[in-house]
């Protein structure tokens, strides 16, 4: 804090003095973001005075996974030839009219039955005006007004204290859910100085999530993130990869005196994974700190996280503050869903949404399934959430748990500490695991009927990984790493062994 | 009548479209047309024969000429909206209407003149110039209005077509096709028709799909049907109603094509007349013609009641707010990077739009574009947007409530008065005349429902009046049998084209079989 504190001195004395080189950047991070996770708020630095809290809300835009656009026929697909899924509406030729995809607003309901929200029965979409080279209409559609969902919330956990891992339960409100058209993508090329358009992405379907400004710090936001991605992957609605886009996270960060108003939030863009979200929302925490313990303000800006330097800029706005202009879209008619009373009877099914009927059919959400996992197997809560975190590993461990005779209580560890591990080493996803669940199966058999040792089940293990076909058994076999279970043959090893160490013998049996 | 001369083989399409072309030629100096296509047309013409000869024709329209007001798009044929915009622009779809209209075997023979964006009463807007109302050539007008003014020459005598739909109007006035679409959004459609003597119907918002016709404001814009009778109307618009899954205002069920029946008896009517129409302005040759129309159906038996519209008379001012906001967004898309004009104007995205959007728009389009985004600021939004938005509400509360009282359909004056002439129209700008001429037929707009002009008599100037019928939504039936029974009793005379008879007598006794159906 010493450090720190001179720093900010130094800067300041910097700031004044005309002229001279300009001032390295304050050392950051020497008091990492105290999140320690039951909200509470960062000791306060050099000034002595009251502690911060930090206020982080999300606006989560996740990409809808539907063959079709929003408004349009034009199939949706990641890194297409650019221009090539336009439809005459996606490039906003004069007298094309938006026409409603089902899937996407079955998409937006079953996410908002998930997250626990109201669904409105009538919602409305709106135009959203700005002149940008990728927004072919110059506006976009989107649901102001009245929003498909509102007032939900979503639970997530997460680890406090990593070496005991455990783990504590924290809950976010969910403002809304809205249907909305994504943009399509400009490439700006500097040395030609032109700009390219690609409107693969224009009217692809967007559910745009705002959570309230319920959490403290960059973990409590990437654990929601996660969960949320967890949930959407689980339902279908979106593919939620942020590496591809199709989740996208701005966060909302300000700082206060505990009893005092929130402070002014600056809006942290460009994140594009989870990592990088819980490090963009810590730092842009911490330097509003600073900024407001060295007399600074915060002003009310767009900033983007620059992943390389581990910092947030301020970021160019696009046309300064901007007045959008917001107008009930004319050629949509208001949006009706009904539930099983509104149905009206004698109605074509294929023309309705009808909320109870996808409320029936939701899958299982991941907090669900961790309960099961955890009430059927035994296992610890905090191995329910490594099972769910990567694709396909509870199936692995539950196919494993089906084919032997193992404890699932062993299982999980086989799991977690050599499979997930070694996957990890080498960046592969559970499917391209080169020992299946039934290999893995086979091997614990062998540990569990003893006749091997779990030394030795670990060597087998390191021969499977190099996937030559051959089965736990025959590598135990050319190995010979089976344990002894003849007591003849042991006592003659045992004889041979003494044989061998006739020396040792002799001094020992003499003391 | 022409319908029947196909089916008989009395005229063949070729020749019938052949006459079309000759007459667009021969009367070229109307305007009307801003595209005309030739070859497509004898083309389609071609096909239409072929389905003659074999007996297949695909029904009442095929072979039958007609044009289409170039804000409606047509794959192939330029789109212009008559705007520099839009120059040279050629979409790559047609409009559903446009559609349904070729899938029937009509030939389209050109794309006709409009104010630019369809913004105007005049048809005088445009960049390929003011329409000239066929009128201004007919013996009946020459007689009246040389007498007067012998001295002035014959050339600043002429009266415009009404708009914005007046290419449309002009052409059907004039022979050259037999049915047009135009667009309505305010009166469009109904204002030149009442100008240049035809049939204009703008149908329930809703029952004609929108998708394809370059919008003005896409709350109120139904394609509007222009013809020479009533009949002719009814069968275009069974020709083009009915859901259409690409317009999501439109409605759901199918529509039933229906012949009309001819009315004997219309004892059983209830008349309405707002008298809220009695509008400042209204020239007293309208307001006698409407009340001796109104006589017409009570001599003939039916109840004929005043009644009230209170709220029309804002209606002018809260079309202003809801049109230029729409117009605002609608607009916005015209950024020259996707198509249409593009400025040459490169020092950065932002001035080529502003550019692009000044060299494209004329000031009609650029001063809505405006006063639209005002309206729609967030500290503006509130207090104009929104109150424009209830008023409306209850200018279309106003129909409803004396359409509950048991009135079936209502009578008006379609304009204030008849054509005026060019010279004295361009005296006042476009936002004044399109808020004086859209006075009366706005209204329908505002509500949604089914109104048509049908022509009357001529006036003392010897240029066409008509009046407007504005029925229940969805009731086009009622309104249009109303409509024929009205349309017989008052023999509205044939225009005596004189210039195109000098040019091109043959053709024109041929086309003047008015009617196709």
């Amino acid at each position: 804090a010493v450090v720190r504190g001179c720093g900010g001195v130094w800067r300041r004395a910097w700031r004044r003095g005309a002229g001279g080189p300009a001032p390295a950047p304050a050392p950051r991070g020497q008091r990492a973001v105290a999140c320690n996770a039951r909200g509470g708020a960062v000791p306060a630095g050099k000034s002595g005075l009251a502690p911060w809290v930090p206020v982080v809300g999300l606006e989560i835009h996740a990409q809808i996974s539907s063959n079709s656009k929003l408004f349009s026929g034009s199939q949706v697909q990641f890194a297409a030839p650019p221009n090539s899924l336009v439809s005459f509406f996606d490039a906003s030729l004069p007298g094309t009219l938006p026409v409603l995809n089902r899937r996407c607003v079955e998409a937006a309901v079953m996410t908002g039955l998930a997250l626990n929200c109201s669904i409105n029965k009538k919602s409305l979409f709106d135009r959203k005006h700005y002149f940008y080279a990728d927004l072919p209409a110059g506006y976009q559609i989107t649901q102001q007004r009245v929003p498909i969902a509102v007032n939900g919330s979503l639970s997530y956990s997460l680890c406090i204290d990593s070496k005991t891992s455990q783990m504590v339960t924290k809950t976010v409100r969910i403002k809304q859910i809205q249907l909305e058209q994504d943009s399509g993508k400009s490439l700006h090329d500097d040395t030609r100085s032109q700009t390219l358009v690609d409107l693969n992405r224009a009217g692809v379907g967007l559910m745009e999530v705002v959570m309230e400004p319920d959490m403290f710090c960059g973990e409590e936001a990437a654990a929601a993130v996660r969960e949320l991605q967890l949930i959407l992957q689980t339902l279908g609605s979106s593919q939620a990869v942020m590496a591809e886009g199709q989740l996208r996270v701005d966060a909302n960060v300000s700082v206060h005196h505990p009893g005092e108003p929130y402070g002014v939030r600056t809006e942290v863009k460009n994140i594009n994974s989870i990592r990088f979200l819980a490090k963009a929302v810590d730092y842009e925490i911490q330097r509003q700190i600073e900024e407001l313990e060295n007399g600074g303000t915060i002003l009310n800006e767009t900033r983007a996280f620059d992943s390389k330097l581990g910092c947030t800029v301020p970021m160019r706005d696009k046309e300064g503050k901007q007045d959008y202009r917001f107008m009930p879209e004319p050629n949509l008619p208001p949006l009706i869903l009904y539930d099983a009373k509104s149905l009206p009877a004698n109605v074509n099914h294929q023309q309705v949404v009808n909320i109870d009927w996808i409320r029936e059919r939701l899958p299982d959400l991941p907090s669900v399934k961790r309960a099961k996992l955890v009430e059927r197997y035994g296992i610890l809560p905090e191995h329910s959430f490594t099972l769910l975190n990567e694709d396909g590993l509870s199936e692995f461990f539950e196919n494993v748990v089906k084919q032997t005779q193992m404890k699932p209580k062993k299982v999980i560890g086989w799991i977690l500490n050599d499979l997930l591990s070694y996957l990890k080493q080498h960046s592969l996803t559970v499917k391209e695991s080169p020992v299946s669940s039934f290999l893995l199966a086979d091997l614990l058999n062998l540990l569990e009927k003893k006749e091997i040792s779990s030394t030795a089940a670990k060597q087998v293990l390191a021969e499977l990984w190099k996937a030559e076909g051959k089965t736990p058994l025959e590598i135990v076999k050319e190995k010979k790493l089976e344990l002894i279970q003849d007591q003849k043959e042991l006592e003659q090893i045992c004889q041979a062994v003494i044989d061998g160490q006739e020396n040792e013998v002799i001094m020992m049996v003499l003391g | 009548q022409v319908s029947a001369a196909l089916k008989e083989g009395r005229v063949t399409p070729t020749e019938l479209c052949q006459r079309c072309l000759s007459l667009i030629k021969s009367t070229k100096f109307l305007n009307a047309y801003i595209t005309v296509a030739e070859e497509t047309a004898l083309k389609q013409a071609e096909e239409s024969e072929k389905r003659y000869r074999t007996g297949q024709p695909l029904g009442v329209l095929d072979g039958i000429p007609i044009a289409v007001k170039d804000n409606f798009n047509t794959a192939g044929i330029e789109t212009t909206c008559a705007s520099n915009m839009l120059k040279g622009y050629i979409s790559p779809y047609s409009a559903t209407v446009v559609q349904k209209l070729l899938d029937q075997g009509a030939v389209l023979l050109g794309k006709t003149n409009l104010d630019e964006f369809a913004m105007g009463s005049g048809s005088t807007d445009g960049i390929f110039g003011p329409v000239r109302n066929p009128w201004s050539y007919s013996r009946q007008y020459k007689e009246k209005s040389v007498l007067k003014s012998q001295s002035e020459d014959e050339e600043s005598n002429w009266v415009i077509s009404g708009g914005s739909s007046g290419g449309s109007a002009a052409a059907v006035s004039s022979f050259t096709c037999f049915a047009a679409l135009g667009s309505d959004t305010g009166g469009s459609t109904r204002n030149p028709a009442a100008h240049c003597g035809v049939v204009g119907l703008k149908p329930t918002y809703g029952l004609i799909s929108r998708h394809g016709l370059i919008p003005l404001v896409n709350s109120m814009d139904v394609p509007g049907i222009l013809t020479r009778c009533v009949d002719d109307a009814a069968v275009v618009l069974g020709s083009l109603a009915g859901h259409d899954p690409k317009d999501s205002t439109t409605i759901q069920d199918n529509f039933k094509p229906f012949e009309l029946p001819s009315l004997t008896d219309v004892s059983k009517l209830s008349i309405g007349i707002p008298k809220e129409y009695n509008a400042p302005g209204l020239s007293s040759e309208i307001l006698a013609l409407w009340s001796k129309a109104a006589d017409l159906f009570k001599d003939a038996g039916a109840k004929v009641i005043e009644v009230s519209l209170p709220h029309t008379r804002y209606s002018i001012v809260c079309y202003h707010v809801l049109c230029t906001a729409e117009v605002a967004s609608n607009m916005a898309r015209f950024d020259g990077l996707e198509y249409g004009h593009r400025s040459n104007m490169n020092k950065s995205t932002e001035s080529m739009y502003a550019a692009t959007r000044r060299e494209g728009f004329n000031d009609v389009v650029r001063g809505r574009i405006l006063s639209g985004n005002y309206f729609l600021l967030k500290q503006n939004y509130e207090n104009y947007f929104i109150k424009a938005q209830k008023v409306r509400r209850l200018i279309a509360n106003d129909f409803v409530k004396v359409f509950q009282s048991g009135v079936d359909i209502l009578l008006t004056p379609t304009t204030l008065s008849d054509a005026a002439p060019y010279m004295e129209f361009i005296k006042e700008d476009n936002r004044t005349r399109s808020a004086q001429d859209d006075i009366l037929t706005q209204a329908a707009n505002m509500a949604g429902l089914p109104a048509i002009n049908v022509p009357t008599a001529l006036s003392e100037r010897g240029l066409p009046i008509g009046l407007q019928f504005i029925g229940r939504s969805f009731q086009e039936k009622q309104l249009l049998s109303v409509a024929k029974w009205f349309e017989k009793q008052v023999k509205f005379p044939v225009i005596q084209l004189e210039e195109v008879k000098r040019h091109d007598h043959d053709v024109f006794q041929h086309q003047k079989s008015a009617s196709f159906s």
